[in-house]
């Protein structure tokens, strides 16, 4: 099983976000970054097909500025074999980084794209199905359990009120959803085998984003409001609250 | 830009139209009005889809088109961008508008792949500068907010749950009927699992009761089953982070960063006491009530009404007076 699993580099979910001074980015000083949570998800899921097969290869892609090496040797620690860094400036649009992973991974032998559902930065949730388009792949996004077997994939992808069953054949793109798996810590020996590991860097020139960021800004405040009081006995002043805002 | 036409995306399940059909229908009738121009919708369902699809015109749509098939009665992602294609090859449109559901969200991108234009996802506001549409997409989970614009057209876009309440207008839709082939299809929808009973999701109810760590196990959780049940059909639960990962509770209800972000009208958070990624997940509801033994738990900053004190008491008595009031009215 040779699996490609694309990673981003992320700000940590307990980061604050401060907007810069050009007011259409985040000022990233001060901000722990992170591999994002749900491509650790996708990366287990890799390295696991591997170990369960007992032969194969996990390749980590990441789109993203020279710090993204950090991200790729975390990787490599958790159990990649290989990494490629396409380096690149600026924050593009979903499609402009579909684009530069499809060229990317289109020239490489592969069983399965693994993906995260979505970068927790710039919430596009859109990469793992274009790729797949791009590549004219079959694809399981938002995927909570992967069952292969001779080249067949049966997926369970969260949707409303259940789980959506979707069979198609190798190769194919999944995007992984919390709860696929469990992903595991580096370990020390890991870490060290990390460092013999090749990392690759290409310097990519992305293409024009096509959705254009006009400006960002903070989320409206929001002002707290009011203690009605303090335990069951103030259970009725709350609804006659709420019924007054027709809540209830 | 020449000024086209706004399409939206109609989403079906079991050949009934899904209630985010509506929205993305009033959501593109938005966009249409700020852009000057009429709104149609697609949609793909088993045959007899076309009669529900009318009810469409309602909301806003001028034309309708319809693909009937028996394969349709699941999600048929290839399907369902050739029917796109072929409306795309009638008319000249500005905008696509998705909802941003799980088909939506696993639809749009393969649309915005296949016409190579941009996506903006999530959508919780449109407008429109000089002809080509702007969107407003909360980032970094709503910590931020992008407006953003397109440099092509048409735009796709993706309306996120609760947002564009559907509003029906006077007027009807024309429904036509187009022929669209099945196959082929690289991957095949076998249908949808519900498990014992289909719950309302996280994002698409208009009520939301969240446990936290304050819910002290797993065990405790019918005492906001009984919540959920006391204010009806609209109402689900949801969950804070740190009771997902402690696996008390199913990732599928999770609140936050790396969780859902919902847009109730109504958010419960009971137990939790407000961390900065989970603040983030639920701030866009209309209104929030905190119950929580800490006064200075961080979720009371945010809340517009609040309780102080045990859950265990407050919530059981909470549901018990909203019963007694429904029975009053």
């Amino acid at each position: 099983m040779k699996s490609i699993v694309c990673i981003k580099r992320v700000p940590d979910s307990e980061a604050r976000i401060r907007i810069a001074g050009d007011g259409r980015s985040i000022d990233p000083s001060g901000v722990k970054h992170v591999m994002n949570p749900y491509d650790e998800v996708a990366l287990e899921e890799a390295i696991r097909l591997k170990e369960a097969a007992g032969e194969g290869s996990v390749t980590v892609v990441s789109v993203g500025p020279e710090a993204s090496k950090e991200i790729l040797r975390t990787a490599l620690a958790m159990g990649a074999d290989e990494a490629v860094l396409l380096q690149c400036a600026g924050s593009p649009d979903g499609l402009a980084i579909a684009r530069a992973l499809a060229a990317e991974i289109g020239g490489r032998e592969r069983d399965l794209v693994l993906f995260g559902k979505q970068a927790i930065d710039d919430d596009n949730m859109q990469v793992p199905a274009m790729v797949a388009e791009l590549l004219h792949l079959p694809c399981a996004t938002v995927v909570v359990e992967l069952e292969i077997a001779d080249g067949h994939v049966v997926a369970r992808r969260e949707v409303e009120g259940g789980h959506e069953v979707i069979e198609f054949d190798l190769p194919a793109v999944v995007s992984a959803q919390k709860g696929l798996n469990e992903p595991r810590y580096p370990s020390l020996r890991g870490i060290m085998a990390a460092k013999k590991k090749p990392l690759e860097v290409k310097e990519v020139e992305l293409r024009e984003s096509k959705v254009e960021i006009l400006s960002l800004e903070e989320p409206p405040a929001r002002e707290s409001g009011d203690v009605v009081g303090e335990g069951a006995e103030a259970v009725p002043e709350l609804v006659r609250r709420l019924r007054e805002r027709a809540l209830l | 830009m020449p000024q086209g036409r706004v399409l939206a995306f109609a989403e079906s399940r079991d050949g009934a139209l899904r209630p985010v059909a509506r929205e993305a229908v009033t959501a593109g009738r938005e966009l249409a009005e700020a852009l000057g121009s009429p709104v149609d919708a697609f949609l793909l369902g088993p045959p007899g889809i076309a009669r529900e699809a009318a009810a469409l015109g309602a909301y806003g749509a001028d034309r309708i088109f319809v693909a009937e098939n028996d394969a349709f009665a699941n999600y048929a992602p290839d399907a369902s961008l050739r029917l796109c294609a072929e409306i795309l090859g009638r008319e000249t449109y500005s905008a696509i508008i998705f909802p941003a559901s799980a088909q939506g969200k696993d639809l749009a991108p393969r649309a915005a792949a296949m016409l190579d234009r941009g996506l903006a996802t999530e959508v919780t506001g449109l407008g429109a500068e000089d002809g080509v549409p702007v969107a407003v997409r909360p980032v970094y989970a709503g910590k931020a907010i992008a407006r953003v614009t397109f440099t092509d057209l048409p735009a796709l876009i993706s309306v996120r749950p609760n947002v564009f309440r559907a509003e029906k207008r006077p007027g009807e839709g024309l429904v036509e009927s187009v022929e669209v082939a099945p196959e082929p299809s690289s991957q095949r929808v076998k249908g949808i699992e519900t498990g014992e009973r289909e719950t309302l999701d996280v994002s698409e109810a208009t009520v939301v009761v969240s446990g936290g760590r304050g819910m002290k196990g797993p065990e405790n959780w019918a005492v906001l089953e009984d919540l959920v049940d006391a204010l009806g059909e609209h109402a689900t639960l949801g969950a804070s982070r740190a009771v997902v990962d402690a696996g008390w509770r199913p990732h599928g209800e999770q609140v936050g960063q790396t969780g859902k972000v919902v847009s109730p009208t109504l958010y419960f958070a009971i137990g939790i006491s407000g961390a900065i990624q989970h603040l983030a997940g639920m701030r866009t509801a209309k209104t929030i009530v905190a119950i929580n033994k800490d006064p200075d738990a961080p979720i009371f900053q945010i809340a517009d009404l609040g309780i102080v004190g045990d859950l265990f008491e407050v919530v059981p008595a909470l549901a018990a007076e909203i019963r007694r009031v429904h029975a009053e009215s």
